[in-house]
C-alpha cells in the first residue's frame, strides 16, 4: 500500500489543497515524538484525583448519589473545545517534516521494537500487503497505537495524517470523512482529542469502517474515560497515551482483528457490522432458572448495576438495574474485554470499568469471574460501588451454587461443548443444504442469530467473500440516501438475499444453483422456524433486579 | 486453632512478576499467562504452622500506571504488603519508594512488609544490587528476598514470611484490621499450597519452616534463624521510615 499516494478522490470539500499537502515532505527534526519524562508523573496522579472528584458526575455520580454514597461536582468538559493553537497549513508542515526520516517495522505485535531504525515502510512488502491498517494518534500528532507495525516508527505517515486532518480542520472549517485511492478507502474519525484513521482494501464501506473506528475509541474510553482523557489533553497536548494505555493493547488489537483481514474465520465481525451482539442458546425454562438465580442472590445488592452471563462470546443473561441497560457496542467491549483475558478464567478479578455509551465519564467497578472450573461461563456484576468486591464475590459463589444444584451449569456446558442448538439448527432448517448461512436480527433487540460458519465458508479464501458479500448488501440495505427493502441478487458463486421488514433484517446466503421459488420457500421456512424458537436464540427483555 | 485472617496486597510496577509470583506460589503450576493485570485479581490461600492457620487474602493488583489512583482502594486495611521489582530494571527498584512513600502517607495501622527482588534467574542482567536492595529493606523495615517465577526460588519463603509477620502483629494485638480468632474448624482442610502440603504430617514445633535447610536465598540481619527454623520480621509503623520528603497529598477513592 502506498500511503503517500496522491488521492484521487477526496471526499472532503477541497481535493486540491489536500493533494498538495500530501505531496509535502520536508526536513527531520528530531524533537519530537519522543516520550515524555518522567516528571509529569506527578501531574498525572493529580489528575487522577481531580477526575475521580470529577468523574462522580452524570449516571454514576446518580446512582451513587441516589445510593447515599459520595456525590460531587458536575464536570462537562467541552469535547468541541479546539484545541488552540491554529495549526495552519504551515504548522503541519513542520509537524509533517519532522517525521521525515522515521521509518517502520513490520511487526503485528505493536512492541517498541527499535532496532531497525531505519526500515522503510513503503517497501516492506508484508506491511504494505496488509488489507486494513488502523492508526490512533493524538491531535498534535503523537502515535498512539497501529495494528500493524510499531506506531513509533510511522512518525511520518502520522506527521501526513495530522497535517491532512488538521489543514481540512483549519483551514476549510470542516472534517475530513474518507479518501479513496487505488481501491484503499482511508477512513477517519476525530473524536476527544484523538484522530483514529482506516486504511483498508476490504470490503467494508466508510460506515462499516467508521463504526470499527468508533468501537476502538470506546474500548479507549473504557480503559481511560472520557473526562480522563479530555483533561490529560486539555493541560498537555502533547502527552503520550501509550503510557496510559499500555497493558491493554490487546483489547484493542482483538477488537481491530475480528475479521478476516487477520485470518480469523468466526461470526464476531458480522456482531459489529450488524451492530449487535449474539446470545447463547438455552432452553427458555433454563435461561429464566439462570436469571432468577441472579435476582435472587443480587437483589438486595443496592449498587449494583448490572449482572452479565456470558459464554462463548455470547450473552446467556442480562439483568440489569430498572432504568438502566447497556448498549449493543457496550457489551462488546465487555465480550471483547472477556474473550481476550484468559486470566479470568482462573481467578477473580475487580477491575474498575467504563462503558462509554452508558457513562463515558466515569468506571464501573466489575466483578469478572468464571463460574466454575467445570462451567465456562463468565459472569460479570457491575457495581458503582468500588468496596464492594466482597459482597458481590459472595453473591457469585450464591448463584454458582444455585445454577449448579438446578443443573443450569450443566445446560450451559451442553451448550458450550457440542453446540447442539446449533446442530438443531442445521438439521431442522438447513436441512436445506442449499442455504449456507444467514444473519437474523429482529428489529426490537440488537440481537443477532447466525449458525455456525460450514463449507465452504470455513476456509479464509471463502470467508473473505462472504465476508465481503455481507458487509456490501448491509451498506446497501442501510444506505442512508436511498434504504432498499429488498436485495435479491444471483452471484457467480452464491446467490445473496437481504430482506427488511418491519420486524426483523436477515441477509442469507445461498448456494448458486437455486431458483428463486426455492429460495423464497426456504426464507419462508427459515422464519417461521425461527418465530417458533424465538425464544431460544434471542431475549426479548432483560429482567431487572 | 488459632485462626489469623490477613490482608496482603502485592505491588509494585508492571511487569516485574507479580502475578506470576502469586500463581506458581499458589498452584505450583504455570499456565503461560503473559497478560498484563487488569484491575487486582484475588487469590486466597492457607498456611498452616502447626498451632496457627493464617488464611491470606491476596490481592494482586496491577502495575500499570493508569490503576495507580485506584491502588488505595486494594491496600485500604492491608495487614501486609509484598513489593516486587524486578532484580533486571533499576528503574523498578526505584518505583518501590513511591510505594512505601504511599502506604505511608495512607495506612496507619502496622503493617508487614516485604520486599522482593524477582527474576534473580537472569543474573547476567542483573541490575540491582542485593546490598543495595537490602540496605533499602531495612530502612524501611522490610524483609527482603530474591526469587525467581522460572525456577521457583524463593517463593515459598515470601509467603512464609508475610504470614510470620502476621502471627507477630496478632501477638503484638496492635493491628485494629488483622483478624485473630479462635476456631474449631478442621486443621489440615488446606491443600492450596506446596507449603501446606509440606507440613501436613508435621506434628509438633511451632513455626518450624522447611525451607530453613533448604537455605533462604537471601539471609540478612532482619531475617534471623534460630535452630528451630524462627523467623522474625520486624513490623512495619509509620517510625521506620526515613525517606524524607512526605508530600500530602489527598488520594481518592
Ligand atoms: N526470567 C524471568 N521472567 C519472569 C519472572 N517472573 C516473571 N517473568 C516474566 O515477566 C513478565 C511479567 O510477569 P507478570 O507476572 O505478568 O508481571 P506483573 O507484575 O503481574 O505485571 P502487571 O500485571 O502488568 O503489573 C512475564 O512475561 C514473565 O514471563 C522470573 O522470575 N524470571
Ligand atoms: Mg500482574
Amino acid at each position: 500500500m502506498e500511503i503517500e499516494q496522491t488521492p484521487t478522490n477526496v471526499a472532503t470539500s477541497d481535493t486540491n489543497s489536500t493533494s498538495e499537502y500530501l505531496d509535502a515532505e520536508g526536513e527531520s527534526d528530531p524533537d519530537e515524538g519522543v516520550a515524555d519524562g518522567v516528571d509529569e508523573q506527578d501531574d498525572y496522579y493529580q489528575e487522577q484525583e481531580r477526575e475521580a472528584e470529577a468523574q462522580r458526575h452524570s449516571i454514576i455520580s446518580e446512582l451513587r448519589g441516589e445510593l447515599g454514597t459520595r456525590t460531587g461536582n458536575a464536570l462537562s468538559p467541552d469535547p468541541g473545545a479546539e484545541s488552540g493553537q491554529s495549526k495552519d497549513l504551515a504548522a503541519s508542515v513542520e509537524s509533517l517534516a519532522l517525521s521525515a526520516s522515521a521509518s517502520v517495522k513490520t511487526e503485528d505485535s505493536g512492541n517498541t521494537v527499535d532496532d531497525e531504525p531505519d526500515h522503510d515502510y513503503q517497501n516492506d512488502s508484508a506491511w504494505c500487503g496488509q488489507k486494513k491498517h488502523i492508526f490512533i494518534l493524538s491531535e498534535a500528532g503523537k502515535p498512539i497505537y497501529s495494528l500493524h507495525g510499531s506506531e513509533d516508527k510511522l512518525v511520518t505517515l502520522f506527521g501526513v495524517i495530522q497535517a491532512l486532518v488538521s489543514f481540512v480542520q483549519h483551514s476549510q472549517q470542516d472534517a475530513i470523512t474518507s479518501i479513496h485511492a487505488r481501491g484503499i478507502k482511508f477512513v477517519f474519525i476525530q473524536r476527544n482529542s484523538l484522530i483514529l484513521v482506516a486504511a483498508s482494501r476490504t470490503n467494508m464501506s466508510v460506515q462499516q469502517l467508521q463504526r470499527q473506528l468508533s468501537d476502538v475509541y470506546n474500548q479507549i474510553l473504557s480503559t481511560l474515560t472520557y473526562s480522563h482523557m479530555s483533561k490529560i489533553f486539555e493541560k498537555r497536548k502533547n502527552f503520550d497515551l501509550r503510557r496510559l494505555l499500555s497493558g491493554s493493547e490487546r483489547l484493542i488489537y482483538n477488537l481491530l482483528s475480528n475479521d478476516s483481514s487477520s485470518k480469523r474465520v468466526s461470526n464476531n465481525v458480522f456482531d459489529f457490522l450488524t451492530n449487535s451482539i449474539r446470545v447463547f442458546p438455552l432452553a427458555t425454562s433454563t435461561r429464566s432458572n439462570i436469571i432468577s438465580a441472579i435476582q435472587a442472590n443480587c437483589s438486595k445488592i443496592k449498587d449494583l448495576v448490572f449482572a452479565v452471563l456470558i459464554a462463548n462470546n455470547q450473552l446467556i443473561a442480562l439483568v440489569r438495574m430498572k432504568k438502566y441497560s447497556i448498549h449493543p457496542a457496550d457489551l462488546r467491549l465487555i465480550f471483547n474485554l472477556i474473550e481476550c483475558s484468559q486470566s479470568f478464567k482462573t481467578y477473580e478479578n475487580w477491575t474498575p470499568i467504563c462503558l462509554p455509551i452508558f457513562d463515558k465519564n466515569g468506571y464501573l467497578h466489575a466483578h469478572v469471574s468464571y463460574l466454575a472450573e467445570d462451567c465456562q461461563a463468565c459472569l460479570l456484576l457491575l457495581s458503582v460501588d468500588r468496596n464492594a468486591f466482597f459482597t458481590l464475590s459472595e453473591a457469585k459463589a450464591r448463584i454458582t451454587e444455585k445454577l449448579r444444584k438446578n443443573h443450569c451449569l450443566d445446560a450451559i456446558n451442553e451448550g458450550l461443548q457440542q453446540p447442539y442448538n446449533d446442530a438443531k439448527l442445521y438439521e431442522q432448517v438447513l436441512s436445506v443444504p442449499e442455504l449456507r448461512h444467514f444473519l437474523y436480527k429482529p428489529k426490537t433487540t440488537a440481537q443477532l442469530l447466525c449458525p455456525m460458519l460450514r463449507h465452504p465458508y470455513k476456509s479464509l479464501e471463502e470467508f473473505e467473500r462472504l465476508e465481503a458479500v455481507y458487509c456490501n448488501i448491509l451498506h446497501r440495505i442501510h444506505n442512508n440516501a436511498r434504504p432498499l427493502k429488498l436485495i435479491y441478487e444471483v452471484r457467480e458463486r452464491e446467490i445473496v438475499l437481504a430482506w427488511v421488514t418491519a420486524t426483523y433484517e436477515l441477509y442469507a446466503v445461498f448456494e448458486p444453483i437455486v431458483d428463486k421459488a426455492t429460495v423464497i420457500k426456504y426464507v419462508d421456512k427459515l422464519i417461521k422456524w425461527i418465530e417458533k424458537e424465538y425464544d431460544v436464540y434471542f431475549i426479548r427483555t432483560h429482567a431487572t433486579f | 486453632m488459632r485462626v489469623i485472617e490477613g490482608k496482603v496486597v502485592v505491588l509494585g510496577s508492571r511487569g516485574v512478576g507479580k502475578t506470576r509470583l502469586v500463581i506458581k506460589y499458589i498452584n505450583s503450576t504455570l499456565h503461560r499467562n503473559e497478560e498484563p493485570t487488569i484491575g487486582v485479581s484475588f487469590f486466597t490461600c492457607k498456611i498452616m504452622l502447626d498451632e496457627v492457620k493464617i488464611k491470606l487474602q491476596i490481592w494482586d493488583t496491577a502495575g500499570q500506571e493508569r490503576y495507580k489512583a485506584l491502588a488505595p482502594m486494594y491496600y485500604r486495611n492491608a495487614n501486609a504488603a509484598i513489593l516486587v521489582f524486578d532484580l533486571t530494571q533499576y528503574k523498578t527498584f526505584a518505583e518501590i519508594k513511591s510505594w512505601i512513600q504511599e502506604l505511608h502517607r495512607n495506612v496507619q495501622d502496622p503493617m508487614i512488609l516485604t520486599l522482593v527482588g524477582n527474576k534473580m534467574d537472569m543474573h547476567a542482567e542483573r541490575a540491582v544490587s542485593r546490598d543495595e536492595a537490602h540496605l533499602f529493606a531495612n530502612s524501611i523495615g522490610a524483609t527482603y528476598f530474591e526469587t525467581s517465577t522460572e525456577t521457583d526460588q524463593g517463593l515459598e519463603q515470601v509467603f512464609l514470611s508475610t504470614a510470620l509477620g502476621l502471627v507477630r502483629l496478632a501477638d503484638e494485638g496492635k493491628s485494629r484490621s488483622l483478624r485473630s480468632f479462635q476456631s474449631c474448624e478442621s486443621i489440615y482442610k488446606n491443600n492450596n499450597t506446596a507449603f501446606s502440603h509440606l507440613n501436613l504430617d508435621n506434628g509438633s514445633a511451632a513455626f518450624r519452616l522447611p525451607y530453613v535447610h533448604i537455605g533462604i536465598p537471601v539471609d540478612g540481619e532482619d531475617v534471623r534463624t534460630s535452630g528451630e527454623g524462627r523467623l522474625e520480621t520486624p513490623s512495619w509503623s509509620i517510625e521506620h521510615i526515613a525517606l524524607g520528603e512526605v508530600e500530602h497529598t489527598s488520594w481518592c477513592c
